[in-house]
């Protein structure tokens, strides 16, 4: 197990090291950073002003060893906007974020698994029926449209909740509704497939020769075994949603990364917005690490093979 | 020997895509206490839709049991011959056609989820073919073994597993008391096999049903898996119902045989009789597959050509008309029944090898 | 169910197995019989066909011109509502313009995005893919350690970020979703020319002499065509719902284009007072996805047996 990990860890590093040197040329793909940085009515003085102060106009290679040797220790320089370093301010922003998504996965989780299995279990009965429903109307629908019709209906029309901010237990519920459904529609497609194979494992007929109780079979036989992909899914999925929660952060005006992101693309803030990029993906590489903890605590093949 | 299972007229048919698959087209066959019987056929003849459809083990839907019945003796313990009624008996030898109520209540098609499930493992005991997928990938050996005894036995956990470690050592695993916590991945192709079999014979069943148990294996494993198997009749003194398509295999364990062709029954005789005194074309033609020590093996398929049935078509004459060389008029108009052609012999074919030519039915 | 005799699958053995011997032929047999039993494959497919024919004939079928503004009827309701009239189906927007001609307009946008956003990744995909699987070694580690690296990002974060870098334009998102998706599609071919060139087959193509470019048109190309086509409708509804996302941030094509992604961003403005300008397109972007969906589940099913529902 430990080589396992071992060669994740190693896979994770490579895998940061690629984001920053990502990240560092993404602001460099149109051109010069400096028309990206400074509004477009700037003078030609400012902008000379503007790139000497960046260190634009040093070679590229001086500009990627800083950068590196700075992201390192987490200093991701100065927000144009706020005048401060870009690196703390997007940490702060996490919590907040975070609990969007625990919320939107905690939802998906609930929902879809129990309707997923007993899909899987009961292929063609009307709870198999409704459980492929909302897969299919989870995949289908837009956030940012489910996002909208949830604040007309439950907060405008009927004013059960708060239509934004974050402010008590109830401002939670909309966003975390909307975060979680497209994740459930996945999940239930997912734990529905993954129950159909399981059930038609050889083993399974094993345990049915057995004579064993279907409760016995379900739970002990099937339910650790769908489990498998399930865990996988779930981890990396959490971290993906930490980066796509920008419009429903937008909408519900959450203030989370994701809200973040938006605001400074409105600010040509890019120093903030590299800050954000990259510790976003060292929070979804976090979670996929964890992910593969996780599973080889599940599955005694990777735990014991070396 | 009096039987322990009775099959009669078995029919099972998958609802598919394509249309009715017609697996099993009224197969009877009868098992004796102690006896090892072997089924013996192509893949796609029906031989494991058969055994598994009486325990309820096919897939239901697409599958479905449409018609037969499948008397078990071994549901009440030792059945007394001397206190059957006359038309039990008279049913035993074939006399009576129309089962008795008391035989429909031990009728394995006829039984409820619950007692079927009763009856699987506690007194039925599988052996399937792959090893590898046959075992529950993430638990312990030890606990799949014990878990049979805990549903069947009611042995409390602890107790269930020292049975289990017993098993393993019985059925030839080294040090079980340690391997018991190792995990499938960690066993060779023929120790799985072993363990497998250690939860067929846990419960001390009646019947031990071994789907292909050797196919999977290297050729030296499969020695060592058949000679457990008759170490284990001898010890439990269980019959076996050996399905297979080798006949080389059965030479060296079966008592009897049953060759099936086309969802159908084609041939039953004793081991020697059937190995020295073929009277079914498939059947010859299987001998003639098999590999000698005096033959080049390259031309084994010559033995038989054509392909399989399509079990599609609803059966109407000789399912193995197409490619049978003595196939005649009659062999297309109807299908052959079961005749009796010796001692504890039947076949069923319209023409008579021994004489050459076509039998008086 | 690996060791039962082909007979007690319903899948194998009875006529019907699509393998990599069988073809096309029997491929669409099975999609036909899959398309009686299961009437999803057909909504989906009666949806997408619809909505091709929409974009290309949406200046014959629009009722208004979708840029004619007209404020004196701005804001007018759907037509079965008390204010509404039959002159606009759907209603107006903030600026009088009829909604059910933008959105017959959209429709070209969001299908061009999906269509030539495919076409890109997975004409570059499957190059990368195959260049992967055939040369193998420190090359295939190479485009797979940089695969990798990109599936394991923050998709989404990073897509907003590269159109606000890149600027507002069609081709800026068509290319980005070009790019950005061709990972999917080169591990999908990587994946399926190591299947198959390890395969039986194509080692017996080999020993009666059949040269590696013949293995590629004759065997490979074939049997990639499946999975690819699965994956590209999967991706297809992906990249049009991405691209109304985009819009509704305001990063994908200009303002005045009627795009469903910008009418969501502008109807966001007036939901309280004038819910459907924002409700009717984002209504069209998941029935689109939805068609797409339910398409791709059919197109596996009949395309890779090995990814087939066993249910049934």
């Amino acid at each position: 197990m430990q080589k396992y990990l071992l060669s994740r860890l190693l896979q994770a590093v490579l895998i940061l090291f690629g984001v920053l040197v990502l990240v560092f040329f993404m602001v460099r793909i149109a051109g010069d950073p400096v028309n990206l940085m400074v509004p477009r009515e700037a003078s030609e003085e400012y902008r000379e002003e503007f790139r000497n102060m960046m260190g634009f106009n040093r070679p590229l290679l001086v500009q990627l060893a800083d950068f590196m040797g700075g992201a390192l220790v987490g200093d991701f320089g100065n927000s144009l906007h706020f005048k401060e370093p870009a690196m703390p301010m997007v940490v702060h922003r996490l919590p907040a974020t975070l609990e969007l998504a625990g919320a939107g996965m905690i939802m998906a989780i609930v929902v879809a698994i129990p309707l997923g299995l007993i899909g899987g279990f009961r292929p063609g009965t009307w709870i198999d029926s409704l459980g492929r429903f909302l897969g299919l109307l989870g995949q289908s629908t837009p956030s940012f449209w489910l996002a909208l019709l949830m604040i007309f209906f439950f907060a405008v029309d009927l004013g059960w909740f708060p239509s934004f901010g974050r402010d008590s237990i109830k401002s939670i519920i909309l966003p975390g509704f909307v975060m979680g459904f497209g994740g459930m529609g996945a999940l239930v497609r997912l734990t529905r497939s993954a129950t159909m194979e399981i059930r038609g494992e050889d083993y399974i007929r094993t345990a049915r020769s057995k004579g064993l109780l279907p409760k016995t079979i379900y739970i002990k036989h099937v339910l650790r075994n769908v489990l498998i992909p399930l865990v996988s899914v779930i981890g990396v999925s959490f971290g993906y949603s930490l980066g796509g929660s920008i419009y429903i952060e937008t909408i519900f005006a959450w203030p989370g990364m994701g809200q973040l992101v938006q605001q400074a693309i409105g600010w040509r803030d890019y120093p903030l917005i590299q800050a954000i990029a990259v510790f976003t993906s060292v929070v979804v590489v976090l979670m996929s690490l964890l992910t593969d903890v996780a599973y080889a605590f599940i599955d005694p093949r990777i735990r014991y093979n070396d | 020997m009096p039987p322990i299972l009775d099959v009669r007229d078995l029919h099972v048919h998958f609802h598919t895509l394509d249309g009715v698959v017609n697996a099993v087209n009224g197969v009877s066959f009868t098992l004796e206490e102690g006896e090892t019987l072997a089924i013996v056929g192509e893949s796609g003849s029906g031989k494991s839709v058969t055994v598994m459809s009486l325990l309820g083990l096919i897939p239901v839907p697409p599958g479905k049991v449409t018609g037969g019945s499948a008397l078990y003796y071994g549901a009440n313990g030792e059945r007394d011959l001397l206190k059957m009624s006359e038309l039990e008996l008279k049913y035993l030898r074939g006399e009576a056609v129309k089962p008795d109520e008391e035989f429909t209540e031990m009728d394995l098609l006829q039984m409820s989820r619950e007692e079927l499930r009763n009856i699987r493992g506690g007194q039925i005991g599988f052996v399937f073919q792959d090893p590898i997928s046959s075992l529950n990938p993430i638990l312990p050996i030890g606990e799949q073994v014990s878990e049979i005894l805990t549903r069947h036995k009611g042995l409390p956990k602890e107790e269930a597993l020292e049975r289990a470690i017993r098993l393993l050592g019985h059925v030839g695993i080294p040090d079980p008391e340690l391997r018991v916590k190792n995990y499938p991945f960690e066993f060779s192709g023929g120790m799985r096999q072993r363990v497998v079999i250690a939860i067929a014979i846990a419960c001390t069943p009646k019947i031990v049903i071994a789907d292909e148990p050797t196919t999977a294996l290297d050729v030296t494993v499969q020695a060592q898996i058949v000679d457990l198997f008759k170490q284990l009749r001898q010890d439990l003194d269980v019959s076996i119902i050996w399905i297979t398509h080798d006949l080389g295999v059965v030479a060296g364990i079966a008592d009897r045989v049953l060759v099936m062709y086309g969802g159908r029954p084609v041939e039953v005789a004793l081991v020697d009789d059937l190995y020295d005194n073929p009277r079914h074309p498939y059947t010859t033609g299987l001998l003639c597959a098999l590999p000698r020590l005096d033959s080049v093996a390259s031309d084994r398929l010559e033995c038989i050509p054509g392909a399989p049935p399509d079990m599609l078509q609803p059966l109407v004459h000789c399912p193995f008309a197409w490619r049978c060389d003595y196939a005649f008029e009659r062999c297309w108009e109807k299908i052959p029944p079961l005749i009796s052609v010796g001692e504890k012999h039947k076949v069923a074919c319209f023409y008579d090898l021994e004489k050459a030519g076509p039998r008086d039915v | 169910m690996t060791d039962l005799a082909p007979e007690m699958n319903p899948e194998r053995g009875t006529g019907l197995q699509v393998d990599e011997e069988r073809g096309w032929r029997a491929r669409l047999a099975y999609g036909r019989k899959l398309l009686q039993r299961d009437k999803s494959g057909v909504i989906g497919l009666t949806i997408f066909i619809v909505l091709v024919l929409t974009a290309v004939f949406a200046p014959q079928i629009a009722p208004h011109d979708p840029e004619q503004q007209n404020l004196r009827m701005a804001k007018t309701p759907p037509a079965w509502t008390a204010e509404g009239t039959w002159e606009f189906p759907l209603g107006t927007d903030n600026l009088g313009r009829d909604l059910l001609s933008r959105i017959i307009f959209g429709t070209r946008v969001s299908l061009a995005v999906g269509f030539l956003g495919v076409l890109i990744a997975g004409s570059l995909g499957m190059l990368v893919g195959a260049i992967a699987g055939f040369v193998g070694g420190r090359v295939d580690n190479i485009i797979m350690g940089g695969i990798n690296l990109i599936l394991a990002l923050p998709y989404l974060l990073f897509v907003v970020v590269i159109a606000s870098i890149l600027g507002r334009s069609l081709i800026n998102v068509i290319l980005i979703f070009g790019f950005t998706d061709m990972p999917i599609f080169a591990r999908v071919t990587r994946g399926e020319v190591l299947r198959i060139r390890e395969s039986g087959y194509v080692e017996s193509a080999i020993s009666v002499g059949a040269g590696r470019w013949r293995i590629l048109f004759d065997h490979i190309l074939p049997n990639l065509i499946g999975p690819l086509i699965t994956v590209a409708t999967f991706e297809m509804s992906g990249m049009i719902f991405y691209e109304a996302g985009l819009g509704f941030l305001g990063l994908s094509v200009p303002p005045s284009v009627p795009s469903w992604g910008n009418m969501l961003s502008a109807g966001r403005k007036y939901l309280t007072t004038s819910p459907w300008i924002a409700a009717f397109p984002g209504f069209a972007i998941m029935i689109t996805s939805l068609s797409m969906n339910l398409l791709g589940d059919w197109l596996r099913d009949v395309m890779d047996p090995r990814l087939r529902r066993t249910e049934r």
